[in-house]
């Protein structure tokens, strides 16, 4: 996979990677990056926002830096993926968000055809003073779960900064997932962490979302919809550190556990000033009996009514 | 013509009696009220009919339209045309407005849609975007609750203390679609604890301790709610003659 493709190989792969996410060509003002393997295929940048990359052994080294003050219009659009059956990714990157400057990326991850494919993730972000970044991971697997993702975030917000990441594996098979987000929270400063998860077969999920609210004011927010079928288990582990006079958080953890599956959620909430206010709710089990008898007193079959229940969930 | 019959309806938990040898008939097309203190077995009541889970071992007999339902599932008695509104309806994660009130409904048009969230003064460009969750009001939630009972178009729609937990501003509605329910040709049982909503009802039936203690035209029954008395055997004391009014002191 090493070796340097033609043009025409490239733009064969970023087709394949694009038609598996249902994505079209993209217009010229939308910045997008290609990454397949070990390989940068395509970038394409707008005013604002500087991408450089270099190849790894087995994977890609990306430096991204959004400029002080530039609000990126539109969502810069990643795709990582691998379109053979096996193969690994590895993916460092480090991000600067500047100050004040305003940013979306969605990642799509896609591994439409995996057997046996290793993906890893290393993240490092740093958001600047007052600025803002979204960022949304969405995977694509293929039907039959032989991939495994370890997917590791550390962020570092300054002061009044914010950032939301959502993580969203619901079509295909998760495979093994072993997520680790971590947030350091600065004064005034906004995280919140959403992570949602369908798993199936014989897939085994390893989340875990932590803030550490460590400025005056700053807010963590941490949530979890996973549902689970089959054999599937799952493993949460939600963490927020208080240290810091009002600072708040929240921890939402909801599972739908059907067939044999099995969910373990592990809440730590630590407050570590008087003034300082966390929360959490975890659900975890069936479907629940009043949601699903509402359903099926409008005549929705049982099957019917719990796939209702749970693509809600899991949006 | 009746469309519901109990026949000697019984039912027990944990040893109480909640249901006891209860027998009703409920008239196609006719608005019915169930009135009695708390405690009584409304809910109780509603929850037989429908079948829900906890309320199904019973002795005796519940027919709809002449045939027994009794073994039937909640969803098999849903698609005969029966249906129930929660007195606190489910709250979902997620689950779009729109899906839930035409996830029973056989005319799945945005027509449909639009006209059942306007029965209930709901605003359909609005509501249409908003989740069925915890973010809408309790007067809301059962306006919600009504628009996707008017879109399913029931036989007959049983609807426990509709006017419960609710906003000034929703009664009115909630009265629109009774009526409008019944125009259309279904039959309503309303479970209720206040004479404004049972004057939306034709007949009225007071259901105490778990029996029927009396019944008749709307009109008669008020005598509850005005503190006459009525003759009622309380569960708890069953060799006690005892009496039932509106708060549900004894006499
Ligand atoms: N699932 C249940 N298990 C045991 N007791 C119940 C159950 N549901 C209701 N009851 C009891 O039955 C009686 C009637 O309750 P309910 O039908 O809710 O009254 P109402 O709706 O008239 O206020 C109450 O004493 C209540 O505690
Ligand atoms: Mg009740």
């Amino acid at each position: 996979m090493s070796e340097e493709l033609s043009q025409e190989e490239k733009n064969g792969l970023i087709a394949e990677l694009l038609a598996s996410i249902n994505e079209h060509k993209y217009g010229p003002d939308i910045a997008h990056i290609e990454i397949h393997g070990n390989q940068v295929l395509g970038t394409h940048l707008v005013e604002g926002l500087e991408v450089s990359s270099r190849s790894l052994d087995q994977g890609v080294e990306v430096f991204i830096r959004v400029r002080e003050g530039a609000v990126l219009k539109n969502p810069v659009h990643f795709c990582f993926g691998i379109i053979p059956e096996d193969g690994l990714q590895k993916i460092v990157s480090h991000t600067v968000i500047e100050r004040g400057a305003s940013a979306r990326f969605l990642a799509h991850c896609t591994f439409p055809n995996a057997v046996k494919v290793l993906h890893v993730m290393d993240a490092e972000l740093e958001i600047g003073e007052g600025a803002r970044l979204s960022y949304l991971e969405r995977h694509v697997h293929g039907p039959e779960g032989g991939v495994t993702i370890v997917p590791k975030t550390r962020v570092t917000l300054a002061e009044a900064a914010r950032f939301s990441t959502e993580f969203e594996l619901v079509k295909g098979a998760a495979g093994r997932i072993e997520l680790d987000y971590e947030a350091v929270c600065g004064k005034d400063s906004v995280v919140d962490m959403k992570t949602r998860i369908f798993g199936r077969g014989a897939d085994e999920i390893h989340v875990r979302e932590a803030a550490m609210l460590r400025g005056e004011g700053s807010v963590g927010v941490l949530t979890s919809h996973i549902a689970l079928k089959d054999r599937a288990s799952a493993v949460i582990d939600s963490e927020i550190v208080a240290d810091a006079p009002y600072a708040r958080g929240h921890v939402d953890c909801k599972e739908i556990v059907q067939g044999e599956a099995r969910a373990r959620a592990v809440p730590i909430v630590q407050v570590n000033d008087h003034r300082a206010h966390v929360t959490h709710e975890a659900a975890i089990g069936s479907v629940d009996s009043k949601q699903l008898e509402t359903l099926l007193s409008r005549g929705l079959t049982e099957d019917a009514a719990t796939e209702l229940i749970i693509a809600g969930l899991l949006r | 013509m009746n469309i519901l019959e109990l026949r000697q309806v019984t039912l027990a938990k944990e040893g109480k009696t909640l249901l006891d040898d209860f027998s009703m008939e409920v008239w196609e097309g006719h608005v019915h009220a169930i009135i009695g203190p708390n405690g009584a077995g409304k809910s109780t009541l509603a929850n037989t009919i429908m079948g829900l889970s906890g309320y199904r071992d019973i002795a005796g007999d519940i027919l709809f339209q002449g045939s027994s339902i009794k073994a039937l599932g909640v969803d098999e008695r849903a698609r005969l045309g029966l249906t129930l509104v929660f007195q606190e309806p489910a709250r979902f994660e997620g689950l779009g407005v729109a899906e839930f009130i035409l996830a029973g409904a056989k005319d799945k048009s945005g027509r449909t849609l639009d006209r059942a969230l306007e029965m209930v003064g709901l605003e359909p460009a609005t509501y249409k975007a908003r989740a069925v969750d915890k973010t809408l009001s309790g007067g809301e939630r059962k306006r919600i609750e009504l628009a996707s009972i008017q879109a399913m178009k029931p036989r007959l729609v049983l609807m426990d203390e509709p006017d419960s937990g609710v906003d000034i501003d929703s009664i009115p509605y909630i009265y629109e679609i009774i009526r409008e329910l019944k125009r259309e040709g279904s039959t309503i049982l309303l479970i209720t604890h206040s004479p404004e909503v049972l004057r939306q009802a034709d007949h009225a039936f007071l259901l105490c301790g778990g029996r029927l203690v009396d019944k008749g035209p709307m009109d008669t029954m008020f005598d509850y709610f005005n503190g006459k008395c009525v003759p009622c055997r309380h569960v708890g004391v069953p060799d006690k003659a005892e009496a039932v009014c509106e708060d549900g002191a004894n006499v």
